[in-house]
């Protein structure tokens, strides 16, 4: 068992608040160790895994291998290793983890991360683990000391107690004994019937500093001596810098430095007002290379040709291209989705300060060793002197989980002297994002007499964000990732084909965005499912039903939907229902069946939204909660306007005036029912989102019989 | 040098005339809980309360606000609406990411303040301006409500 050194964590202090809950601080700046001292923590006697620390005054330090970016991860992992550890989610306090793959390792992936909906899922069985691993050894320490056989006690409330002798030791008591215990190869994890809070409604552990503007976020750093710094990169995607004129903005107040390197240029400030004002004061010439011209249209062009290639197969079940020739009836369709920005209400920031014999970052990562290795290769210092703060995440949705922005952050600070905040103003966030791809993918059917799905076959064609982002998940052609959810396909179809066929953009840089993958075929399949049973001349919700007989999961969320939504009740003329059904490699179920209205002008009002949700065993119900609903919101918002387009090598949005997001007027009533079991967890951040765009899409046929194929919903609807 | 008048208390900075008390808030003064999200009144992060109706200080100049008083998140659980509304933050869990939170609770004091039982329409008025990605709209609107009921 490793533990790591103090030194790496000394910024973080973590105070017990006063009403209970708690206060996770952040003291930076402070590096003398003094911050460890100043929050009176005794060392940590008891240290039996990465994840937990008991100090002899009974302190009870929970590291959080996953970050907190509104998905509630700071409640759901302390639930799982308070739930073994057998102490209150009122007795412990909260550390974010610091950069390290052995330790903190995601199983999904091999490294530090958080995403891909797969926390819970992954560290359900390590986290109740290490509680129970810390919990035997408490006992054995305990029943050492009182010369009692182990079985005969229990853990409680941060106690052990014999209850034959009415003996009583808390955990602090016990630390330095419960340190020399041996850890235990295995324990005996507690059975899921004996639950008290795994499966309860816990309130959110962030929550108090949250609403009192104390949370730390890592654009609030505040650093001795810290200068402000903005950029510009080239408006023209993969443009350089040709030539800078500083003159003018050298001449602002308070503007320190202008920081030009190959592809941007930066103000350095005393705060962000004079940086900002030196950033328009600059004339920058752009060398703006071969994408001056790239619009939109070229790309849509490059993937049409693109398309009609076959792809590489990633599931085949019968000859689904044969049984499509000799259906009764055959439909195809190409179904398009657009760049999306992410447009965290964080704007990406970083601060940075290098040294000749190290490198500190502060900032909010997903990928918190891949900030530490970006910081070793800018500096060309070993990975050990970055030292890396990771905060709560104003906002992640895939976003955080690049290193673009940090990478861009210490080339900055490298040209700096002292500590640097670099922010990007909404305008750069916006238009030097790394982009939802444009998938664009070829669907067809085969129907029996009936109007029963005979054969099917999915060809996904986009960039693979995995052959970048992660080497080697991208194995043989495929990219798991371009085709979940396409692949999981819940239908009984006699033969099914799934192609993935990857093409790389050349202006734009791709990455996940919340849903990922399953975002954009849920939208192709389910439109696709719905125009199969108008084919058929069936309700939607039957159609699909009668396809799912193997997958009970899947249709008891369909049934719960499907009757919470009054479906088949009759709506005011402009209205319409829409149904979709989700299942991924999330392991998640969801149904969701939005209520729409559309004007004669082509503007969506949804009304609302009912989701039924089964992610198997669940952690804290309020949160599976909050991300459907949350979830839904992201997932209209993109569906109905969501649109990053290309003019001239430029991206063409920039702010919240032309890259809509829902705001509370446009927002529906939206009804979560959990359906619950003992199955295993499955992910519950990106299902929300991903089930959306196809029920809405459903919904906007159901009003007006328009059949959408191409994101974003209003503007196919205004271009007739 | 501007003496601006800040939770109550008077603060002395030496800031151009044109600079938004954002950044006079952030950068400065060192109050951090406000948020920079949009820099155009576009998003609502960045909403203060200046004499008590709110306000975005991403487009407001520190020369506008000079004799007036400022209360931002800090401090807005010292008025009788912001404490309510906290509160009801609280108990129904309307945070996620966080981040437009301090935006969120200054509307929604400023509207409870001056309307002890807003309706929807009242909510979609006051409310509409700031943006939250993570999506808690729904959980605003009934936290809104609840802190209303102990008005």
């Amino acid at each position: 068992m490793t533990s790591h050194t103090v030194s790496r964590r000394d910024f973080v202090v973590v105070l017990t608040a006063a009403g209970g809950g708690l206060l996770l601080g952040c003291r930076v700046g402070d590096r003398s160790g003094a911050a460890t001292a100043a929050a009176g923590a005794a060392p940590p006697a008891f240290a039996p895994n990465a994840f937990i620390r008991i100090g002899t005054d009974g302190r009870v330090t929970l590291v959080m291998p996953q970050v907190e970016m509104g998905q509630g991860m700071y409640t759901s992992m302390p639930m799982l290793i308070a739930e073994e550890l057998e102490v209150g989610l009122d007795q412990v306090q909260l550390e974010h983890a610091p950069p390290n793959d052995k330790l903190y390792a995601n199983p999904l992936v091999g490294f530090q991360m958080t995403g891909a909906s797969s926390s819970v899922r992954m560290l359900y069985q390590p986290l109740r683990k290490a509680g129970a691993t810390a919990r035997v050894m408490l006992i054995t320490a305990a029943a050492q000391r009182w010369n009692v056989d182990p079985t005969s006690c229990n853990a409680a409330k941060g106690m052990v107690s014999h209850p034959a002798t009415g003996k009583k030791l808390s955990y602090g008591d016990l630390a330095d004994a419960a340190a020399k215990v041996p850890v235990p190869a295995e324990v005996t994890l507690k059975d899921p019937k004996s639950f008290t809070l795994i499966g309860t409604p816990a309130k959110r552990l962030d929550s108090p500093q949250k609403v009192n503007g104390t949370a730390p976020y890592s654009i609030d750093v505040r650093l001795p001596g810290l200068k402000i710094a903005t950029l510009a990169e080239s408006p023209v995607l993969g443009g350089k810098v040709a030539s800078v004129d500083d003159s003018k903005a050298k001449a602002i107040p308070g503007v320190r430095q202008i920081v030009r390197l190959e592809d941007l240029v930066a103000v350095v400030a005393d705060h962000m007002w004079a940086a900002k004002q030196g950033l328009a004061a600059l004339t920058i010439r752009w060398d703006e290379g071969p994408n001056a011209k790239v619009s939109t249209e070229d790309v849509v062009k490059g993937l049409d040709a693109a398309s009609r290639t076959p792809g590489v197969v990633a599931r085949k079940q019968g000859d689904a291209a044969a049984a499509i020739t000799g259906a009764a009836k055959k439909l195809e369709a190409v179904y398009q989705v657009p760049f999306l920005a992410h447009a965290t209400m964080e704007p990406v920031n970083c601060t940075v300060h290098v040294r000749k014999d190290g490198c500190e970052v502060w900032t909010g990562s997903q990928v918190l060793s891949r900030v530490q290795a970006t910081a070793a290769q800018v500096t060309g210092l070993p990975p050990e002197k970055g030292v890396v703060h990771n905060h709560l995440l104003g906002g992640g949705f895939g976003r955080r989980l690049e290193v673009d922005f940090e990478t861009k952050a210490v080339r900055i600070a490298k040209e700096v002297e002292g500590p640097v905040k670099v922010v990007w103003t909404r305008e750069e966030d916006i238009q030097h994002d790394v982009y939802r791809p444009y998938y664009y993918d070829r669907i067809a059917a085969g129907l029996s007499p009936e109007g029963r799905p005979v054969a099917w076959t999915h060809r996904v064609l986009g960039p693979s964000i995995l052959a970048r982002w992660a080497p080697p998940a991208f194995k043989d052609g495929l990219d798991g990732d371009a085709t979940d959810g396409a692949v999981h396909l819940v239908y009984d179809i006699p033969a099914i084909q799934v192609e993935y066929l990857r093409h790389e953009e050349p202006v734009l840089g791709t990455g996940f965005w919340r849903g990922v993958g399953v975002t954009h075929n849920n939208f192709v399949i389910e439109s696709f499912m719905d125009e199969l049973a108008a084919v058929a001349n069936q309700d939607p919700v039957a159609y699909r039903r009668a396809l799912l007989a193997k997958a009970p999961r899947a249709r008891a969320v369909l049934d719960v939907a499907a009757k919470a939504s009054g479906w088949g009740r009759k709506l005011p003329a402009g209205y319409g229902r829409g149904v979709s059904l989700l299942y991924s490699g999330w392991d998640t179920y969801v149904a969701q069946v939005a209520e729409v209205e559309v004007s004669k002008a082509g503007e969506v009002r949804v009304h609302r939204v009912v989701c039924a949700v089964d992610c198997g065993t669940v952690i804290n119900p309020d949160t599976v909660k909050a991300q459907m609903e949350g979830g839904i919101v992201f997932g209209i918002s993109g569906a109905l306007w969501g649109e990053i387009t290309l003019k001239n090598g430029r991206v063409e949005q920039s702010n919240f005036h032309n890259y809509r997001v829902l705001r509370m007027n446009e927002t529906p009533a939206i009804e979560v029912h959990l359906v619950r079991n003992g199955e295993a967890p499955g992910g519950i951040g990106e299902p929300g989102t991903a089930a959306t765009a196809a029920a809405l899409a459903n919904a906007v046929f159901a009003a007006t019989g328009k059949r959408i194929r191409k994101l974003p919903l209003e503007r196919q609807l205004r271009s007739g | 040098m501007t003496i601006l008048n800040i939770n109550g208390r008077d603060v002395t900075v030496d800031v151009p005339s044109d600079m938004p008390v954002l950044w006079v808030l952030r950068d400065v003064v060192g109050l951090t809980g406000t948020k920079f999200g949009c820099g155009m009144a576009l998003c609502g992060a960045c909403t203060v309360h200046l004499d008590g109706q709110p306000i975005r200080s991403c487009v407001t100049p520190v020369a506008a606000v000079a004799g007036k008083k400022i209360t931002t998140i800090e401090a807005i659980g010292d008025t009788p609406a912001g404490k309510k509304v906290q509160q009801a933050w609280l108990d129904l869990d309307v945070v996620q990411c966080g981040y437009c939170q301090s935006g969120q609770i200054m509307s929604a004091s400023a509207l409870l303040a001056k309307n002890a039982h807003p309706g929807d329409t009242d909510i979609d008025e006051a409310m509409s301006g700031n943006i939250c990605r993570c999506g808690t709209y729904p959980r605003i609107r009934a936290a809104i409500k609840q802190a209303a009921k102990g008005a």
